[in-house]
């Protein structure tokens, strides 16, 4: 803002003196301004620490040869990374097992990750990432489905229909709910809602996708809601008053010319709303159940990505490859709202500054 | 006729339902914490450590560890916080490629997961720093290689470092122009203006940033689950390489891995309760604040 005064002067009109006054050298001055510029760097140079570090304890799941010790039962003409099936297999042939001899194998673990089975403790070790993939698919769908429509309604009855007494108190009410801790959300939905919806949907699995869902879209609600009233009333008073002038009601007015003129910045809301779900990770620790089931059913426990580092980071060996499969879990998951984040940034933020510029 | 103003009122009263269920999701969690936690909240509650086994006992070492954590955190985030909200306000142009992309990076902490900044901690303060420090000042001796409140809060600075921007900048934004015209004119320099005129004008703002950043550092748990936090300590942390017990991870860990979870759910309620007293009534404060700051700016 200082910049916008001292620009001024250099306009050509300004006296000598002026000028040489302002280009005094004062080393307090140019010290703090050098100062100050160097700590906003950090901000940059922050990101660019979380990319590196996140990726760099991720990187070693690729060149990892793990030489184990592998039981098989039979000497079957092995192809490097694909194991005998474990699971039901090994329980009928127990004994066989423990009488073949054990043998030494060498298994990439980077070609596990697309396996189907989540089991990264077992003997066999085997890091499929789809199940988990699917699961967190499936929560974010749930929760974005009731976060999305609700968010977006009432932030269109906050800045078309309320009266500007009453929107005075509800924003701010719904803006406390973001300052809800995830944890206090978990809670909730662990000892109240899974009992509630048990109780109404009657299902097998007391926390599941639905529960962890419908939980996240709590988290989410604050998040649309603020940025798709902002959006709502950004859009110019003309446009309202002129379609209330054409005969429109208040409801034709607020979804025909209010809600498509906001579309991108409602977009960008969902957008940022579908990161904060997509990387929660004490309400799906706490409300999904965390069982890396291969399911579409929404009533059964599902483990999402972030659950999955948050439960097992804990537990493992510093520089083990199940360790740097979770940062790679967590690399997944950074380029993910990364790339969220770019979109709604740049994207849609521009789309909404161009439609207005360009109609006044 | 008739029929459209049929078809406006349901739509109407179906947007304000909406607002209608969100009122009451959030008034029933409250009711509900108070509900199961008031009974068990007393000062013995407050001012004592657990007993047999985490089943009995309070939750002091909890709310201190929660306490020394946020300071820690404060005194990081607010001045890097500030000064870069300074340097975004005064400092920057508006169209510059570097102030462009220090707001990018801004809202890109602000959006990255909870988790991620924990997998970072891990791997920079911990992984990193922490064990190159150990192996340059203590012969390789672990001392600060491996989780500790101050690796925990440096974590969590981290995360709120875009609350107190966000709000920073926006509290000096509100100063007129006339009043740094006015330092200007009088001869002070840029440095003089904002450090004896932008800064003073803005202290309610820096408060606010300073509060909302407490209220979700002092709620986060994800950030701190294997950067600090631990289940239970028999002693306060004597230094920052020490490990805390947090109020967030005792709910997370008390009602998920706790051998009897039955047993111990009134305190679990009342733990709580006590994490949104705090975090509520800290919002609470910012959502004054923040009104009068806006209210001033019209």
């Amino acid at each position: 803002m200082i910049n916008r005064i001292l620009n001024k002067k250099e306009d050509p009109g300004r006296t000598e003196q002026a000028s040489f006054a302002r280009k005094r050298f004062r080393f307090s001055d140019w010290f703090a301004e050098r100062f100050i510029k160097v700590v906003a760097f950090m901000s940059i140079a922050f990101v660019a620490l979380i990319f590196i570090f996140v990726f760099r304890e991720a990187f070693p799941v690729f060149r990892m040869d793990v030489v184990q010790n592998v039981t098989t039962e039979k000497l079957v003409p092995e192809s490097y990374g694909e194991e005998p099936e474990n699971g039901d297999n090994s329980k009928t042939t127990g004994k066989e097992i423990r009488e073949a001899r054990p043998e030494m194998k060498v298994v990439k673990p980077s070609s596990t990750l697309l396996s189907r089975d989540w089991m990264p403790v077992s003997d066999n070790p085997r890091y499929g990432i789809i199940p988990l993939f699917l699961g967190t698919l499936k929560v974010t769908i749930i929760a974005l489905l009731f976060a999305a429509p609700i968010a977006i309604l009432a932030a269109i009855y906050t800045s078309m229909f309320a009266k500007p007494r009453i929107r005075e108190v509800i924003k701010p009410i719904i803006e406390l709910l973001a300052g809800f801790p995830s944890v206090v959300i978990g809670f909730f939905a662990l000892m109240v809602l899974a009992t509630v919806f048990q109780d109404i949907f009657g299902y097998a699995s007391r926390l599941n996708a639905f529960v962890g869902g419908f939980a996240m879209s709590l988290a989410a609600i604050p998040v649309i809601y603020t940025i798709t009233e902002d959006a709502l009333t950004a859009v110019p008073k003309t446009y309202i008053e002129a379609s209330l002038g054409l005969g429109a009601s208040r409801r034709q007015t607020a979804f025909h010319v209010v809600l498509p003129a906001a579309a991108p910045g409602i977009f960008a809301a969902v957008i940022l709303g579908l990161g904060r779900i997509f990387g929660e990770t004490m309400i799906a620790l706490m409300a999904t159940g965390n069982a890396a089931l291969l399911s579409i059913n929404p009533f059964e426990s599902v483990r999402t990505l972030s659950a999955t580092i948050g439960a097992e980071m804990a537990e493992v060996v510093f520089g083990d490859t199940h360790y740097s499969v979770l940062f790679l879990i967590g690399s997944l998951l950074f380029i993910f709202t990364f790339i969220l984040n770019a979109v709604s940034e740049l994207y849609f933020k521009n789309l909404v500054v161009r439609k207005y510029q360009s109609k006044k | 006729m008739m029929n459209r103003n049929r078809k406006d009122t349901i739509i109407e009263s179906l947007t304000g339902i909406s607002v209608l269920l969100i009122i009451f999701i959030i008034v029933s969690i409250l009711a509900i914490t108070i509900k199961g936690g008031w009974p068990n909240l007393n000062w013995q509650f407050i001012t004592e450590f657990p007993r047999d086994g985490m089943t009995k006992g309070g939750i002091f070492p909890a709310i201190v560890g929660t306490a020394l954590m946020t300071l820690i955190m404060t005194i990081a985030a607010v001045p890097f916080g500030v000064i870069t909200a300074v340097y975004l306000a005064e400092y920057a142009k508006e169209d510059s490629v570097f102030a462009k992309t220090i707001r990018f990076a801004v809202k890109t902490l602000a959006v990255v997961p909870s988790i991620i900044f924990g997998l970072f901690g891990l791997g920079f303060f911990i992984g990193f720093i922490g064990q190159n420090m150990d192996k340059i000042f203590n012969g390789g001796v672990l001392k600060w290689g491996q989780p500790s409140i101050l690796w925990a809060s440096l974590t969590m600075a981290l995360l709120t470092l875009p609350v107190v921007i966000v709000s920073v900048e926006e509290a000096i934004r509100t100063i007129p122009v006339e009043m740094r015209e006015a330092s200007l004119a009088l001869g002070a320099t840029k440095w003089q203006t904002i450090k004896r005129v932008v800064l003073p004008g803005s202290v309610t703002g820096i408060m606010t940033g300073t509060i909302l950043a407490i209220s979700r550092g002092a709620g986060e748990v994800a950030p701190i689950l294997f950067t600090g936090a631990a289940y239970y300590l028999a002693d306060l942390p004597h230094s920052l390489s020490d490990q805390f017990m947090s109020l967030g991870y005792h709910i997370y860990i008390m009602s998920t891995q706790s051998a009897n979870v039955d047993a111990t759910l009134p305190i679990q309620f009342a733990t709580t309760l006590v994490l949104l007293l705090l975090t509520f009534s800290l919002n609470a404060v910012a959502v004054v604040l923040r009104y009068r700051i806006r209210k001033k700016a019209k």
